[in-house]
C-alpha cells in the first residue's frame, strides 16, 4: 500500500517561497497565476492492507514527524 | 559549573560553544545524540547551532526523533537549564520544549553576518547580565530564522516576559532580517528554564574577531 502526503503552510502563514514562484512566473508572462503555494509530497510505501488502518498510521506519523502543524496542515491519500 | 553541549549529525557550533564555556572556566562534555541519558552534574545543556541532519524535511524535525532528546525533555521537566542555539532552538522549537516554529527567511536568502539585538526582558538567568534595552552585537548565521507564532502564544510570550531579544540596528531602533513576528531573536518558556535564540553568542567571545557582547549573555549562566 502507499501514502501520498501533502504538506503546505498553513492558511495565514506567509508562504515567501510561494509568492517568490507567483513573483517570477508573473514577471515571465504568466499573468493568469492568481496566487501559489509551495509545499512537499511524501511518498510512503507500507506493508498494510487496510487502507483505514495504513491512514490512521500515517496521520499518526504526521503529527509526530511529517509534518509541523504549528505552521503546517496536512493531506494524506492512500492508493491500493 | 558543568556544561554538556548535544552533537548530532551535521552539527557544527558544538566545539565553538565547548571553547566559549571553557573560556569562562566551564567544565565541558560533548553528547553524542544516541545517548540517552543526560549525565548527572551538567548545570545546563546546550543544543548547538548547525545543520543536524542536514536539515532534511525541515530544520531540527530529524533531530528531535533522536535518543537523547527523550532525556533532555525529562531534565527540562525537572528544571534543568537547557539554551538552544541557532539549529538547536529549531530543534527545541520541534520538540515543544518552546512555543512557535522557525520558517524559511521571509527574504529566502541565508544571512551570515553581525546584527545588533535588543534585550527585552533579563529577569532570568541567561540575560541577567544584561540590561532592559541593551543593544548586543552578535552573529547570526540561517535560513530558517524566521520565527512564527500565532497572536495567542505572542500574548502569552509578552504577559510572561518570555521575549528575550529582538533584532534591531545599533540604535536599538527594530531592523528585522528575516521577517520573525515582532522582530523576536530569542525566547524562553514560561518557568524561564529553557532559552532559544537563532544568534550565535559563543561566537562573540572576543573583541578582536568583531565582539565578545556573546560574554555577558553566556556568563549568566554561571552561578545562576
Amino acid at each position: 500500500m502507499k501514502a501520498i502526503v501533502n504538506v503546505f503552510l498553513k492558511n495565514g502563514v506567509l508562504d515567501s517561497q510561494g509568492k517568490a514562484v507567483h513573483h517570477a512566473l508573473a514577471s515571465h508572462g504568466f499573468e493568469s497565476v492568481n496566487d501559489v503555494r509551495v509545499g512537499k509530497q511524501i511518498i510512503i510505501e507500507m506493508n498494510e492492507s487496510d487502507a483505514a488502518t495504513a491512514k490512521e498510521k500515517v496521520a499518526h506519523m504526521c503529527e509526530e514527524l511529517l509534518a509541523n502543524t504549528v505552521i503546517e496542515d496536512y493531506e494524506i491519500e492512500i492508493q491500493a | 559549573m558543568k556544561v554538556g553541549i548535544i552533537q548530532f549529525p551535521g552539527t557544527n557550533c558544538e566545539y565553538d560553544t565547548q571553547h566559549a564555556f571553557a573560556s569562562l572556566g566551564c567544565e565541558t562534555e560533548i553528547l553524542w545524540h544516541k545517548n540517552d541519558t543526560i549525565p548527572s552534574g551538567c548545570d545546563l545543556v546546550v543544543v548547538a547551532g548547525g545543520f543536524s541532519y542536514g536539515d532534511y524535511l525541515r530544520s531540527g524535525a530529524i533531530a528531535k526523533m533522536s535518543p537523547i532528546m527523550k532525556a533532555l525533555k525529562v531534565y527540562a521537566n525537572n528544571g534543568g537549564k537547557v539554551l538552544g542555539i541557532c539549529n538547536g532552538f529549531q530543534v527545541l522549537t520541534e520538540t515543544g520544549l518552546l512555543p512557535g516554529a522557525l520558517k524559511r527567511n521571509e527574504g529566502l536568502h541565508f544571512i551570515s553576518r553581525h546584527h545588533h539585538l535588543k534585550v527585552i526582558n533579563n529577569d532570568n538567568d541567561f540575560l541577567r547580565h544584561c540590561s532592559i534595552d541593551q543593544v548586543l552585537n552578535i552573529p547570526i548565521a540561517h535560513h530558517d530564522g524566521n520565527f512564527y507564532i500565532d497572536e495567542k502564544g505572542l500574548k502569552e510570550l509578552y504577559t510572561h516576559n518570555q521575549v528575550l531579544l529582538k533584532y534591531t540596528d545599533a540604535s536599538g531602533k527594530i531592523d528585522n532580517p528575516n521577517g520573525s513576528v515582532d522582530s523576536i531573536a530569542g525566547i524562553c518558556n514560561k518557568t524561564k528554564n529553557v532559552f532559544g535564540l537563532m544568534p550565535h553568542p559563543e561566537r562573540a567571545m572576543e573583541a578582536l574577531l568583531g565582539s565578545d557582547d556573546g560574554k555577558a549573555m553566556l556568563e549568566g549562566f554561571i552561578n545562576a
